[in-house]
């Protein structure tokens, strides 16, 4: 047991720091915002390493965990990046864990290497967030398939060049059997994308398919049983963006602190004022509580059961979603009317920290999951007691 | 990083446990399960069993007499005494009194009482609040006048928890007057037994008696129960409570908390006739703690994992204290509210004793109902949570 990061951890987190630190200044971001160049850095990514980090050797990756990539979050989370880092790597690793080799030596270099974006295809409307909602068919024809339907708020889907689309090959709309991955490359046809601009600068794409045709090796992985991996995809995305939350609370916390040393009124610093002082208190100790979570949901990423790693996660979303919605409101608070303008970087977390709530299913979203989760376990245990 | 144990872990984990259940009486356990407060002839009796093993004093150094346990060790000590329903180790001795004697006392100070803190045959208090010095602990003015051989100590001591257990108290007391408020203190130790010493009960709001007032009226404290140097106290008592900021997490107990609160929620009946912990409304607030107290339980493993590889704790040990205790609240509130109706009937005497008549509703009503009431104090004790802000303001965030 020993939670301290390990020597390569150290130096992966100075050498992020040391990028967001030199290059990755707010007024520029603000820049690149406005003109449209949210992947200005993607190249940069790729020579770092992060792009390969959790990949095996064998695909041209690092051998890297869940809490590597998540040092990398973090560091954007401070950065406020817009690159759609988060959306690519959750895309790529489900990929890599579904895909057949044959699939994974044609698309992971160029993703490895940062010629090629991924994004995840899943949420409709009408479902909320549930990941089994599914309207979205894929009826076989010939030797392949016609999708027809469409998908909402795809993350990272303005950057992509490539989609893994979950779609209904059996089933009911809500059922979770009968989804099935299919890889479709953006410039198809029949597939429409739509892109706009998300509260948190970071951007997302809508994707229609009208009667989009597809060979039959676009399909990935099993026929039919695609939910179980795209719960572990969006796991894996609950725990990433907690790391990039911590980063962006993190950042606020400083910014804050800052604020209320160097802010005067009354004559005296806002910091002097102990009704301010403990609310600073209290959100140092909800960015430390979330830095313990995160590091909580990476390891059991990594290392637990399907089952407790689902009620793991869900409840690392949980209390880092409390934390984000306290620190990015009363960091806003605490900077008073600035705090609501759009020139400090301060709104611009509060927002990033937002839209992660919203991400990935909500709070009350994964409390259902744990209830409907307990509900299982205790009708096991239930049948065990009648032996 | 890892957060599994080492197989090293796992022997010593499976030690505990063995030991535990082969020796933890069942009386005992059975009140702890219920949440029951224990009286002085339970804590003993169980501390002397760990004593004999040398497991009291359990977080000494070998050199003291202690196992010369690592802080993972002493974490999963901890928490499997909680998870096994053991009662806390009371800290007053080895926790409190013990560190600060072998730190800071003489040979001949160690060798009188290290041993009767190790076996628990001595059982200590702490005499720190007065009427007028609660947060503002320095500003205490019990005084303790110096005749030479003795001092002679007259003051007021408050909230001196188990006062009426104890051998021994540990006492600040003021020896002169200073600058700063914190000089003139001194540390020494007080025989309770010594004519002057008067320990009146403070009852609380659920019926229990664990505080006292105690009254120091020309108590003659021999110098040899001066502990440094006069007028140093404060030093010594600074070093304690940043020590008893680091228990106040009690992570192992209030998991335990959790898990019976849960029991308690699956006995429940909610409105629409199933179990009340199947009820969405009381589940969601029942994650929303856990979701809380696993955080928390990593934070104090980081902390665990800081000092075991030789750093200091850093400022993440300072919100143990904070949360450990807000999180240990809700959940008793929620155990509280999990009863319903059964929450109302007072029934004191059912907190202390497993032999008393069937308590009016579910037994576990009766202890829930007023521990929740009970625990209001753990915000207060050690230290108030505000004051705790401020400390992490201060030294924390330099504000």
């Amino acid at each position: 047991m020993d939670l301290n990061y390990s020597e390569e951890q150290n130096m992966l987190r100075e050498s992020v720091a040391r990028f967001v630190r030199d290059r990755y200044d707010f007024g520029q971001r603000q820049q690149r915002l406005s003109a449209g160049e949210g992947a200005a850095f993607w190249p940069r990514f790729a020579e770092l390493g992060w792009l390969a980090i959790p990949f095996s050797e064998d695909h041209g990756g690092i051998g890297g965990g869940t809490v590597e990539v998540g040092i990398v979050m973090e560091g954007l989370g401070r950065a406020l990046a817009l690159e759609p880092y988060l959306a690519h790597m959750v895309a790529t690793q489900l990929l890599a864990r579904v895909a057949e080799e044959s699939v994974k030596a044609r698309y992971l270099p160029a993703a490895l290497g940062g010629e090629s974006r991924l994004a995840l295809a899943f949420s409709e409307t009408g479902g909320r967030y549930h990941p089994a909602f599914c309207a979205t068919t894929a009826s076989p024809k010939g030797d392949g398939y016609v999708i027809q339907g469409s998908k909402n708020v795809v993350l990272g889907g303005q950057h992509a060049d490539l989609y893994l689309v979950v779609a209904r090959t059996a089933g009911q709309t809500r059922e979770e059997q009968g989804l099935t991955f299919f890889l479709l490359e953006r410039d198809h046809p029949a597939l429409r994308v739509r892109e706009y601009q998300t509260n948190d600068g970071t951007g997302a794409a809508d994707l229609t398919f009208d009667q989009l045709e597809v060979s039959g090796d676009a399909r990935i992985g099993d026929l039919h049983g695609a939910f179980a991996e795209l719960e572990w995809a969006l796991d894996l995305g609950v725990a990433y963006q907690g790391w990039e939350a911590v980063g962006a609370m993190s950042a606020l916390s400083d910014a804050t602190l800052e604020y209320l040393n160097t802010r005067k009124q009354f004559g005296k610093p806002l910091g002097a004022n102990q009704a301010l002082t403990h609310r600073m208190v209290d959100l140092f100790i909800a960015v430390e509580e979330s830095r313990s979570s995160v590091l909580r949901a990476a390891l059991a990423m990594d290392a637990e059961s399907p089952s407790q790693r689902r009620r793991d996660l869900s409840l690392s979303k949980i209390a880092v979603d409390r934390c984000a919605r306290f620190v990015g409101q009363t960091a806003v608070q605490l900077h008073g009317a600035m705090g609501v303008t759009n020139e400090l970087a301060v709104g611009h977390y509060f927002k990033r920290l937002t839209a992660i709530t919203a991400t990935f299913g909500d709070s009350e979203w994964h409390a259902r999951r744990i209830h409907r989760l307990d509900g299982a376990s205790s009708r096991e245990a239930g049948v065990e007691h009648g032996h | 990083m890892d957060i599994n144990l080492s197989p090293e872990q796992q022997r010593f984990a499976e030690q505990v446990r063995e030991f535990i259940s082969r020796n933890l009486p069942r009386d005992i356990a059975e009140k702890v399960r219920r949440d029951q407060h224990l009286d002085r002839d339970d804590h003993m009796r169980w501390q002397r069993i760990l004593g004999k093993q040398g497991w009291h004093a359990f977080t000494w150094p070998e050199q003291y007499g202690g196992p010369g346990w690592s802080v993972i060790q002493r974490y999963l000590f901890e928490v499997i005494s909680a998870e096994m329903d053991c009662p806390i180790i009371q800290p007053f001795g080895p926790r409190m009194a013990g560190p600060v004697i072998y730190t800071f006392g003489t040979e001949q100070q160690k060798e009188r009482f290290l041993p009767g803190i190790r076996d628990s045959s001595v059982w200590w208090c702490q005499g720190y609040s007065e009427p007028q010095a609660g947060s503002d602990l320095a500003s205490l003015s019990t005084w303790a006048e110096d005749k030479g051989d003795h001092y002679l100590v007259n003051g007021q001591k408050i909230w001196t928890s188990y006062a009426h257990h104890a051998d021994w108290m540990f006492c600040l007391v003021r020896t002169s007057k200073g600058e700063r408020p914190q000089q003139g203190i001194s540390f020494v130790l007080i025989d309770m037994r010594t004519p002057g010493v008067d320990v009146q009960p403070i009852l609380m709001l659920e019926g229990t008696h664990s505080f006292n007032t105690v009254f120091l009226e020309n108590v003659k404290v021999p110098k040899e129960n001066l502990i440094g140097e006069q007028d140093k106290g404060w030093t010594y008592a600074k070093f304690l409570l940043e020590h008893e900021r680091v228990d106040n997490a009690a992570i192992g107990v209030t998991k335990a908390a959790l898990r019976r609160l849960k029991r308690i929620a699956s006995e429940e009946v909610a409105d629409d006739g199933g179990p009340l912990i199947r009820d969405p409304l009381f589940h969601r607030k029942l994650v929303e703690v856990e979701a809380q107290l696993q955080s928390l339980e990593v934070t104090a493993l980081r902390v665990l994992s800081q000092v075991a590889s030789g750093e200091a704790p850093g400022p993440v040990a300072s919100l143990l204290k904070i949360r450990g205790t807000e999180i240990a609240q809700r959940i008793s509130e929620l155990a509280s509210e999990a009863v319903g109706a059964f929450c109302l009937p007072y029934q004191p005497d059912y907190l202390h004793d497993a032999g008393a008549e069937q308590p009016v509703g579910p037994a576990h009503a009766a202890t829930a109902a007023n521990n929740y009431l009970w625990r209001r104090c753990m915000s207060i004790y050690g230290g108030t949570n505000e004051i705790q802000r401020e400390i992490i303001a201060k030294r924390v965030l330099e504000l």
